[in-house]
């Protein structure tokens, strides 16, 4: 696997781009012509060669730039990561499990060489080379949840289970759908919830936590779940919104299809052996409607799901505002022919 | 990794009269997958024609993935599990484990652990001693057994400062609220045991003014043995019979009902099913269903809990 690590920013000029390559893996959210909430969710890792879903972990072309990123955005605000002290071995669970994970499936990448708690770490593409004591914090640069998610793509929460429910005391968040990690932390599965209309009345956050509770070692699910972002900004945080809030109002008939982009939540769900807390990372995948419009399927759906769609959802997922604009521009790429079911591109498409 | 784990008996040891120690290995000899303490594990069993799964708390080191190990006392009141365990399970057999689950976990908020074990209780606390010495909490353990005979925790427990034994034959028996006394705010009581010693230790608890969230028990109880009774299924108008020393969730299985489940121990509520006509009294043995389902009857837990009646319709 050769794959060249693009030089890229999702802040500023914004010069993060999709290779061919990496549109057609995009992971399109919508398997059919409508979108309602649901509890879709499936076994991860799984699925076909080349997919975000193959590996526990996706490393794509974004890696390197998106690492660069979070390094600025923790830079400016220490308080995207933080953990509650009785997280700390939930930290090392999330570190082993990233470093198994990524020296398993990447192995020209990474390597990790383990003698009893003598651990030694080599990510190429970011140039590390650590070694360190398993367990002993003292021995890192940082805390074991900051160090492993500074080389991993995606936000983590570290959620404890206590009481039947699951609480969020741990996370590294920058690169989040408008939410902070700083007010939500301690809350629990409910109350972070909370903002999240209709879901709670359709009783989907009761059936999810009760599937949460039950997950068990070596069973990981995963789901997708998506939002509109204006430009690649991975860092849309409510500490941040005056940088990126005014630029909603930037989409004009002429730039919509380069400048909305579709961001895509891989959210996988993982019990960690020591800690018994549940690790949720969350990774962003980013595509203009441009190159979404590339594969006539996913223009054609994509058309139908944010014209027909819920006021509610719109409004909740921030981009009502540019809705009409956003149906216009698609509608040049629906032709009201059928669509194949499932999320990915027809065959043909590329 | 699969929840499923293929072991080999590497070790049979009697700690008393009454109850053996089992050591297993992965088949394949890989390492197993750690856990965190106060986990346990099913033991899928072929008795004859059944096939049993009984919970059982981990007791080894839960940082080491070279073996785990549970204690069994043998219960021949019971409906054959530990007999089984005890009579057939020997060093070399091979059998087929879950991975690792844990309803009993410790708070790593609390500035103090203090743990209470009656019995055959003591087992998830074997493994919380070894994680708590890790990571440098301070604990107490109280051991509490009716005499040195059937006291496993004596052979299972290092000798400590803070690992207090009370033996009631020995006239050393446990002084809650003693215990529970001066302890300093932000600690957490945990109880395995009789439900006996677990309802004692809320109640002290209680009265002392501790916060409910620092209390936590855990009544791991194998379902009990009964009456035979028949249960309709509603889907299919299938009816199946659950003999006297079968639970409801084993008779659904041998019939291939398809049914979720992880404890086994009516605590974990994955088994948790909706009963549309209940002619008759349901017996609820489990930890899951609030007392407003059962006043109502519209729900069972089949991994404990048992009937006594004339019908019984599931929605299944």
């Amino acid at each position: 696997m050769t794959l060249q690590f693009n030089d890229e920013t999702f802040r500023g000029d914004y010069t993060f781009h999709n290779s061919p390559h990496a549109v057609r893996r995009f992971p399109f959210p919508f398997d059919r012509d409508s979108y309602m909430y649901s509890v879709n969710i499936e076994q991860h890792p799984g699925g076909a060669a080349g997919t975000p879903f193959e590996f526990a972990f996706d490393v794509d072309e974004h890696y390197v730039s998106e690492m660069r990123d979070r390094a600025i955005t923790l830079a400016e605000d220490a308080q995207r990561c933080q953990s509650l002290p009785h997280m700390e071995l939930a930290g090392w669970d999330l570190l082993e499990l990233i470093m198994v994970s990524k020296a398993r499936d990447y192995p020209h990448w990474f390597e990790l060489t383990r003698d009893g708690n003598a651990w030694r770490w080599i990510n190429k593409p970011m140039g590390v080379d650590d070694s360190f004591t398993f367990l002993d914090a003292s021995t890192l640069p940082y805390g074991p949840l900051e160090y492993i998610t500074r080389q991993a793509q995606g936000d983590f929460a570290l959620l404890n289970e206590r009481d039947g429910n699951l609480w969020l005391d741990a996370g590294m968040i920058t690169s989040q759908a408008d939410w902070s990690l700083d007010f939500d932390v301690g809350m629990n599965f409910f109350e972070w919830h909370a903002p999240v209309p209709k879901a709670g009345k359709m009783g989907v956050f009761d059936k999810a936590l009760k599937f949460l509770l039950a997950v068990n070692q070596g069973q990981s699910y995963r789901r997708l779940n998506w939002t509109m972002t204006v430009n690649p900004r991975l860092d849309t945080s409510p500490e941040n919104y005056h940088k990126w809030g005014p630029e909603k109002r930037s989409i004009t008939p002429d730039n919509v299809g380069q400048r909305q982009f579709l961001r895509v939540e891989l959210q996988t769900f993982w019990r960690l052996p020591r800690s018994n807390a549940l690790a949720f990372p969350i990774r962003c995948y980013l595509a203009s409607l441009e190159d979404l419009c590339t594969q006539p399927k996913w223009g054609r759906r994509l058309h139908r799901v944010l014209r027909d769609i819920d006021p509610d959802l719109a409004d909740y997922k921030g981009f009502a505002v540019n809705q009409p604009t956003i149906v216009d521009y698609l509608s040049n790429f629906d032709d009201g022919a059928p669509t194949s079911q499932g999320i990915y591109p027809d065959a043909s498409g590329a | 990794m699969s929840t499923q784990l293929k072991v080999t008996v590497a070790e049979v040891e009697a700690l008393t009269p009454l109850v053996k120690r089992f050591r297993f290995e992965a088949a394949d000899k890989t390492p197993l997958p750690v856990f965190s303490g106060g986990a346990h594990i099913t033991v899928s069993m072929q008795d004859g024609a059944r096939l049993r799964h009984n919970a059982y708390s981990l007791i080894s080191d839960p940082y080491d993935g070279s073996g785990y190990e549970i204690a069994v006392r043998r219960d021949d009141q019971g409906r054959g599990g530990s007999k089984f365990m005890h009579e057939q399970i020997a060093v070399g057999d091979t059998l087929t484990i879950s991975v690792p689950a844990n309803l009993f976990q410790l708070d790593l908020r609390a500035r103090k652990h203090i743990l209470i074990g009656g019995g055959i209780g003591i087992t998830p606390f074997v493994a919380q001693l070894r994680q708590l010495d890790m990571i440098g909490a301070p604990y107490e353990l109280h051991y509490a057994a009716h005499s040195r005979d059937e006291a496993a925790g004596l052979a299972l427990l290092p000798q400590a400062d803070n690992i207090l034994i009370h033996v009631s034959q020995d006239g050393t028996r446990m002084d809650l609220g003693r215990i529970l006394a001066d302890q300093p705010i932000g600690t957490h009581v945990y109880t395995c045991g009789p439900e006996t010693l677990i309802s004692a230790v809320a109640a002290e608890a209680a009265a002392k003014g501790w916060p409910a969230s620092a209390v936590h028990s855990e009544a791991f109880t194998a379902p009990p043995p009964g009456e035979p009774f028949e249960v309709t299924i509603g889907s299919t108008g299938q009816t199946v019979q659950v003999g006297a020393d079968q639970t409801l969730l084993e008779a659904l299985e041998e019939a291939g009902v398809p049914i979720n489940w992880s404890c086994r121990g009516g605590a974990c509520g994955q088994c948790e099913t909706s009963v549309t006509t209940c002619d008759g009294d349901i017996e609820h043995n489990d930890h899951w269903l609030s007392e407003a389902d059962r006043a109502a009857a519209r729900a069972i837990m089949p991994c404990m809990s048992r009937f006594r009646g004339d019908h019984l319709v599931l929605d299944l």
